[in-house]
């Protein structure tokens, strides 16, 4: 039974494109999966709709999303964003415009405590210290006292770490966690949100472009092309042999660390032009339905 | 996104007509007062004093709007009025915009002392209340056509220089300018030629909002009785009339505050809708 | 640190800026026709009274000579006399004061809570119907200058429907106890809510009118800057945290989107108490403007001059209390 399960979710701009066609993935109870394409794919929007904060020019046109047992996109607009607060956080992508610039950081990772689970205001500051040094900050009590511009930006990606934590959610949504930050920082993010994640069994969508960043943290990965799922496999089996001839290619383009003599390869245009007929393939027949549908309607 | 962006042009439009056939309408009424006007503005007829508009029992015929304490026809003294109220709106609205968009220019795109100068002056201006250095300036002029004309130039042309002079150096900093210096002009050419084509559009929404600006100076200078002659007709004084007798005719106060107020609104929203209009963005 | 430097570097240009406002005071008066000395005599007074007093005057002196000598006075307290009271102006104005700072603050109170209301309704429901008449709204609000929204709400709030008072600042035939010319907090520190509520229902109306435009600019300026704010990275994290959309739009983005309006609101608070002039005529509330007007029709020359000079004096007060205010409330440069 998995935790969270995204089933043909479509979106698209208004009176625009597509962005998402029909995707489907699952994430079991403390599962790690990672989710990978290039930009542009629709990786981040898969991550914004669950956490139900899609940009306003976006909407869902079709598909479910299931948390903990319930369609997300079943209940009342406050009912489902209480759900979320309650279960799920999101790790974001840039540290520096992700904390409230004009709050200490305490109240930032104490507030959804008191205000949406109800705890006192003394737990909740003792959870928050306590999650602080689990991110080995030094001196949290002061750091609780800070604002956001006083810390660095690896501090303050800690931080939002910690505060994703903070209400043991059963899922995380990490987006892109890594890529705002120095090369150095990069890894021990990394590794944190790892360990993180293996002490409280957190179930976690990874969101990357990243596919060395996935052989590290990742069980299952789902590749994104062009908002389709191209490919669903396990770590090892897909780095051992990838199914799909564009996730080839993606693997193929990654550097390896092992070997950076190999040099980059492109992915070729032979093999991006296949999976484009297939979005194109898939859109006619999406059109067609839904002209069909209007016809007998009308 | 592209119906939004028409929706907000139609209304534009829309505002744009409207405030601009009010005020035709009162500039056609201005220059043909003599002839339209039923009754002339200054007679007097003690036995019909404060009669009530047409509608009401006890109204008078041929006084529509009805008349004020001293039995002069409102809508007469109205429709002279927007003489006076369009005269000083489009001579000291003129006179404000060349004479601050000329110093604006200046310090926008000469810099140096000129621009010192004149932003320590505007920075002066605006210690002092608008209003009261209006009325100040009235007390010290004497009263007249030309003292209000004088006094809102004195006062308003920071509003012009400001606007301008940020402007001017925004204009002055793009590649343009610099190419028309490499091109061999001289700096009055440059800011003439090039600068001033620039922030015309600018100096036009500026202008029209002025002329309401001074719609309303006017107003408050006879309201306070400093205007011109207390016996000719002023929309002000009309307003100063009606709020004294306010509980005996309202009448006296209403017509000429409705006559003020689309007046000011419609200059504003005229300015507002050739902002728009002039705004590249919406364009 | 930084604080300091900005209060000092403040200071100097207010000087400079008082300073001119002293200097074009002074010689826009001395340009009046007619010898304001002459005016101070009774009738029937001979050229050597007027010499005399001339030189009492230092008149007689050249301009500059004068210049120097009047502000001199000036920087001491000493605005001169009034011709038609024969009162000191500087006790005079003082005791006109608090009415007319009464009526700014609750018209800025009142304007504060109004465009605060447009700009927050407008954020929480954008994009409908509401919002648009909002904007519509604060349009026509922002068109209409300060006079003649007083006159609308004579008409609608004095005569149509009197609910409120329209002339005066409390009921002439009221006994009042007050000791400062602050009746408005002193009625409330007396706990006399009798006369608070007296006073408060003569202040609402040329406080409203005064209040109108200025509540237009605060709902204007603060929706765009919610709007800005809402698209930013930390408010949609709150919004994953499980907080209702009115919450993260008063608790996450205000703070942050009301910090640009607030130097603006500044200069527009300025503005407001500059309006106070033809407002307070127009309701005949005794406070400064209205006494600036009287001074104004029988001439009287020193008390005009220290009207001006006070408000001019409020004004650049305000802008200083505006950008100190601004570094306070600014973490970043609090801090740095």
């Amino acid at each position: 039974m998995s935790f969270l399960s995204v089933r043909n979710l479509t979106l698209r701009l208004k009176n625009g494109p597509r962005l998402l066609r029909r995707v489907s993935l699952d994430v079991a109870p403390g599962e790690v999966r990672g989710l990978v394409g290039e930009s542009g794919a629709g990786k981040s929007m898969i991550g914004k709709a669950i956490l139900g904060i899609l940009p306003g020019a976006v909407e869902i046109a079709e598909g479910e999303i299931w948390l903990d047992g319930t369609d997300l996109l079943s209940l009342p607009p406050t009912e489902r964003r209480r759900r979320i607060g309650a279960t799920a956080a999101l790790i974001p992508q840039d540290p520096l415009t992700a904390l409230n610039p004009s709050h200490r950081i305490g109240p930032q990772i104490t507030d959804r405590l008191v205000h949406i689970l109800g705890w006192s205001r003394t737990d909740a500051t003792a959870r928050a210290l306590d999650l602080l040094a689990e991110v080995h900050i030094p001196d949290p009590e002061r750091v609780m006292r800070n604002y956001p511009h006083e810390l660095s930006g690896g501090m303050r990606q800690r931080i939002l770490i910690a505060s994703a934590f903070a209400a043991e959610p059963k899922l995380i949504v990490a987006d892109e966690p890594t890529t705002a930050l120095d090369v150095t920082v990069q890894k021990q993010i990394l590794r944190l949100i790892a360990g993180m994640q293996a002490r409280h069994q957190t179930a976690l969508l990874f969101v990357t472009h990243d596919l060395g960043v996935v052989s590290k943290v990742c069980q299952r990965l789902t590749v994104l092309y062009s908002g389709m799922v191209v490919e669903d496999a396990s770590v090892t089996d897909f780095f051992a042999a990838p199914r799909h001839a564009y996730s080839a290619a993606l693997l193929a383009a990654t550097p390896k660390y092992t070997d950076p003599a190999a040099g980059l390869l492109p992915v070729p245009e032979t093999v991006t032009a296949s999976v484009r007929a297939e979005v194109e393939a898939f859109d006619r027949a999406m059109d067609s339905a839904i002209n069909e549908r209007g016809l007998a309607d009308g | 996104m592209l119906d939004g962006r028409s929706m907000i042009r139609r209304r534009a439009g829309l505002r744009l007509w409207l405030s601009a056939g009010w005020l035709g309408l009162l500039l056609c009424l201005a220059l043909a007062a003599p002839w339209i006007a039923p009754k002339d503005p200054l007679a007097q007829d003690l036995f019909l004093g404060r009669m009530p508009p047409f509608w009401q029992a006890g109204a008078e015929p041929g006084y529509l709007l009805g008349t004020d304490s001293l039995g002069r026809d409102v809508l007469s003294r109205i429709i002279h009025g927007a003489r006076l109220a369009l005269l000083v709106a489009v001579v000291a609205g003129a006179a404000t915009c060349v004479i601050g968009a000329c110093l604006g220019l200046m310090a926008g795109f000469l810099r140096g002392w000129a621009d010192l100068v004149i932003s320590r002056m505007i920075d002066i201006w605006m210690a002092f209340p608008p209003v009261l250095f209006s009325i100040l300036l009235i007390a010290v002029l004497g009263p007249g056509l030309w003292s209000i004309i004088i006094a809102i130039v004195v006062i308003d042309w920071t509003r012009f220089a400001r606007v301008i002079r940020a402007e001017a150096m925004s204009q002055g900093a793009m590649d343009y300018v610099a190419s028309a210096h490499v091109a061999g002009r001289g700096r009055l050419g440059t800011m003439l030629r090039e600068i001033l084509p620039n922030v015309l559009p600018t100096i036009v929404v500026l202008l029209t909002l002025e002329m309401g600006i001074a719609v309303i100076v006017e107003a408050i200078l006879s309201f306070v009785n400093l205007s011109i002659s207390s016996d000719d007709p002023t929309w002000g004084g009309m307003i100063a009339e009606g709020r004294s007798s306010i509980h005996q005719a309202w009448w006296v106060l209403v017509f000429p505050l409705i006559t003020l107020f689309l007046t000011v609104l419609s200059f504003s929203q005229l300015g507002e809708g050739l902002k728009d209009r002039f705004d590249p963005v919406l364009r | 640190m930084q604080i300091l430097r900005i209060l000092l570097m403040r200071l100097t240009t207010t000087a400079i800026t008082l300073l001119g406002v002293a200097i074009i005071v002074f010689f826009v008066i001395r340009v009046v026709p007619g010898n304001p000395v002459a005016m101070m005599l009774p009738p029937g007074a001979t050229e050597d009274d007027i010499a005399r007093l001339n030189a009492l005057y230092g008149l007689d002196k050249s301009l500059v000579a004068q210049f120097g000598i009047w502000l001199s006075g000036v920087v001491q307290g000493d605005f001169g006399t009034s011709i038609t009271s024969r009162q000191p102006v500087l006790g005079l104005v003082l005791g006109r004061l608090p009415a007319t700072l009464e009526l700014s603050i609750m018209a800025l109170v009142i304007a504060c809570l109004l465009g605060g209301a447009a700009a927050l309704t407008g954020t929480r429901y954008r994009g409908t119907r509401t919002e648009a008449a909002i904007d519509v709204a604060d349009g026509v609000a922002l068109s209409v200058p300060d006079f003649l929204w007083g006159l609308v709400l004579i008409l609608l709030f004095g005569v149509l429907v009197p609910i409120f008072h329209i002339s005066g600042r409390v009921t002439p035939s009221l006994d009042l106890p007050f000791t400062t010319n602050f009746y408005l907090f002193e009625s409330l520190l007396r706990l006399r809510l009798d006369l608070w509520a007296d006073i408060v229902s003569h202040m609402f109306m040329p406080a409203l009118a005064l209040a109108i435009p200025l509540a237009a600019i605060i709902g204007q300026l603060l929706k765009q800057s919610l709007k800005e704010t809402m698209n930013l990275d930390y408010v949609t994290l709150a919004r994953t945290k499980g907080y209702g959309e009115t919450r993260v739009i008063l608790r996450e983005a205000l703070r942050n989107a009301a910090l640009p309006t607030l130097t603006l609101v500044g200069v527009q608070f300025t503005f407001l108490i500059g309006g106070t002039v033809i407002i307070e005529r127009l309701f005949s509330y005794e406070g400064l403007g209205n006494m600036a007007i009287d001074a104004v029709i029988n001439r009287d020359l020193p008390l005009i001059q220290g009207i001006v000079i006070l408000f001019a004096v409020i004004f650049t007060a305000v802008n200083l209390a505006v950008d100190l205010l601004y570094a306070v409330l600014n973490p970043r440069l609090r801090h740095a």
